[in-house]
């Protein structure tokens, strides 16, 4: 027991030094690596991000913007606003009210949100928010709460669509998505182009799975470990990452994914418990940072880009955190079992809610109303640094939501850092469901493709890690709005057979036929 | 009032023990007999992406794997010893869905085995047995 004691000791004296040495002789070596990395990202990926984010002829104004904004008005009036008719009926259906007892051991339209849910509730929330506000000012928020409310009915269009038209195999699993709605859908219809559109868009799907799904959550998460621990090269933290995201994707360890996943919810709650709570010990100033998310809406309170630029910015982190219109969710879903397909619509629309007007909103508080945003007292407009609004202490992304936490409540950080990585990690697991579900569609199902698309995804991760923000982010968002592009032309094909499924369900809920069971 | 007796069968002895009570009291009277065996399952509980696909696929190998190794070797027990059994599998939480049952069939007694999958875990959140015997609709029989 004595020598099993010292001997283990030594091993840890030993293992430490030897990390000691490898810690010290890396920095010099290792930015030079992520330099590397960064300076071979940014210029290989330029010229599709600068196609995204092309502004309108004229203006400054990016139609990626107005494309989205157009596709959730449209819908959001196409369905009447269907985002506030139905959201009771949602609630009750949540609840198993309507649930059919035989069943059970089915999944749940609970269980569907919430596997829904943790794969969009993540660093959008916490980092896309902060670069929200310090772009864009407070004014982004309110954008940014208008996009909430309306992606909702993108949302339930999408996720309708995923459900109705998903592949079902003879061993019980099912493969659905944009992909297979629009070469479905399109059929039905008439409609020519169904198969080209719907390999674009498992294209870009495997993009955004890579970028936003997986690089941008790297590489926040490396930014938050390094802001607690202290700076080291990203490549770490990126191959620590890829290890534990390859032994649950490669390797099937599912208890990690599982422990994961049981954790996040509560994440989430106690993360905007605590948002509520510095909320509420500065309840002076609530009127005043309400004032200032409603003023920068419509000025911008001396923001680059003025009212337009608050919006764009809102705009652009509510698509990428809530992911409406992007057609993900609607992967998420299809595997959901249940007679009636607009059921999952009617759930899913709630994710939108939750993600953006609830928890995204938290994190834009917290940062106004802690005053992290610098103003100049004299004119008591934002001071403007190299195109965002100084910070105290020079932070952005992750890094300010964390110093937005950490003024009021000293140890937030830590667990904000631990809830960083497990929101990370879980996007990242769905993600990779996502793009896989892209890659087969593309590669056809089988064991092979799956192996080399997993690898794919670690390796990417190692890359998210190490790259710069900048280069990162621009790639995350062009990745993501380029699915936005092609599913919402899909999505405007196929209103039709939407709406007629919503009002054939709604008149069998009025008449009785579709009842409640509890 | 009708004649029926549910008995709750996890698979354990002392499950087993249950099931030759329950079998005991109906044998020679005019009763039926409801066999029930229950698998846990919470609709609030969160599954990943791959959890949720597969979902469907493992609900059938679950059930027929209850079919065969739990409740049909006791059924033709019973069957043989001349009794009619009316076997159910049900998914759910296991208080909650043998109430269920009681309150669907009428039944006039439940019996259950005291000691399910004894452990920690029952130790800190109470058994099924205990939990019967707060709040079950009819009389409850727990079997030592």
């Amino acid at each position: 027991m004595q020598t099993h004691t010292s001997r283990s000791a030594s091993v840890c004296r030993l293992a430490a030094a030897a990390a000691a040495t490898l810690f010290s002789a890396l920095p010099a070596q290792a930015s030079a690596l992520d330099e590397t990395i960064n300076a071979v990202f940014a210029s290989t990926t330029g010229w599709f991000v600068n196609f995204i984010f092309a502004p309108l002829p004229g203006t400054s104004f990016p139609w990626i913007v107005l494309w989205l904004v157009v596709g959730a008005v449209v819908m959001t009036l196409y369905f009447g606003f269907i985002q506030f008719r139905v959201i009771r009926h949602s609630l009750q259906l949540v609840r198993g009210d309507f649930s059919d007892p035989k069943d059970a051991g089915e999944v749940s339209h609970f269980q569907a949100l919430a596997t829904a849910l943790s794969g969009t509730v993540g660093l959008g929330n916490i980092a896309g928010v902060a670069v929200a506000v310090s772009i864009g000012g407070p004014g982004a928020t309110f954008w940014m709460i208008l996009a909430g409310l309306l992606g909702m009915a993108s949302k339930f269009t999408e996720c309708t669509l995923g459900v109705k038209y998903r592949n079902e195999y003879p061993d019980g699993t099912v493969s659905g998505g944009p992909m297979y709605y629009i070469t479905k859908g399109f059929a039905e219809r008439g409609i020519p182009g169904g198969k080209a559109l719907a390999i674009l868009f498992a294209i870009f799907c495997v993009l955004g799975s890579l970028g936003g799904g997986n690089m941008f959550q790297a590489n926040q998460a490396h930014q938050q470990i390094a802001g607690v621990f202290g700076d080291f090269p990203g490549w770490i933290t990126g191959i620590i990452f890829a290890v534990i995201v390859f032994a649950v994707i490669v390797g099937g360890l599912k208890s990690i994914a599982r422990v994961t996943d049981k954790i996040v919810p509560f994440m989430g709650v106690l993360y905007c418990g605590t948002a509520l709570v510095i909320v509420l010990m500065n309840y002076d100033k609530i009127g005043w940072a309400f004032g200032q998310i409603f003023a920068g809406a419509f000025t911008g309170l001396g923001v680059a880009g003025g009212m337009v630029g608050a919006l764009i910015q809102g705009f652009k982190r509510a698509a990428f955190s809530n992911e409406a219109g992007v057609g993900s969710a609607a992967i998420a879903h299809s595997a959901v079992r249940t007679k009636e397909p607009i059921t999952e619509g009617f759930v899913s629309l709630l994710e939108p809610f939750i993600d953006t007007v609830v928890i995204c909103t938290m994190t834009a508080l917290v940062i106004v109303i802690t005053q992290q945003l610098m103003i100049d007292p004299a004119t008591g407009l934002y001071i403007i640094q190299d195109g965002r609004i100084a910070t105290v202490g020079g932070t952005s992304g992750v890094g300010l939501t964390s110093a937005a936490f950490g003024s009021a409540v000293s140890w937030f950080p830590y667990v904000l850092a631990v809830a960083v990585i497990l929101f990370a990690f879980s996007t990242m697991i769905s993600w990779s469901y996502y793009g896989l579900k892209a890659w087969t569609y593309l590669f056809g199902e089988g064991k092979g493709q799956e192996l080399s698309f997993k690898l794919l995804f670690c390796l990417f991760v190692v890359i998210g890690a190490a790259a710069n923000l900048g280069p990162v982010i621009d790639f995350s968002d062009a990745a993501i709005f380029a699915m936005a592009v092609v599913n919402i032309i899909g999505l405007y094909m196929l209103l039709p057979i939407v709406k007629r499924e919503l009002e054939s369900y709604l008149s069998r809920l009025r008449s009785g036929e579709i009842r409640k069971f509890r | 009032m009708s004649n029926t007796i549910i008995v709750a069968y996890d698979g354990s002895a002392a499950g087993r023990r249950a099931v030759d009570f329950a079998a005991a009291l109906v044998q020679g009277a005019e009763c039926s007999l409801v066999l029930l065996h229950v698998l846990e399952w919470s609709p609030y509980s969160f599954l990943t992406p791959d959890e949720v696909e597969e979902r469907h696929a493992r609900r059938k190998v679950e059930l027929a794997r209850a079919e065969s190794a739990i409740v049909a070797p006791i059924k033709a027990d019973l069957e043989a010893a001349g009794l009619k059994v009316n076997a159910q599998i049900r998914y759910g939480n296991v208080t909650d869905t043998i109430c269920e049952v009681a309150q669907e069939t009428g039944a006039r007694q439940i019996v259950i085995g005291r000691t399910g999958q004894a452990g920690v875990m029952s130790r800190l959140f109470g058994s099924v047995a205990g939990a019967l015997a707060q709040v079950a609709p009819v009389p409850c029989t727990i079997v030592p």
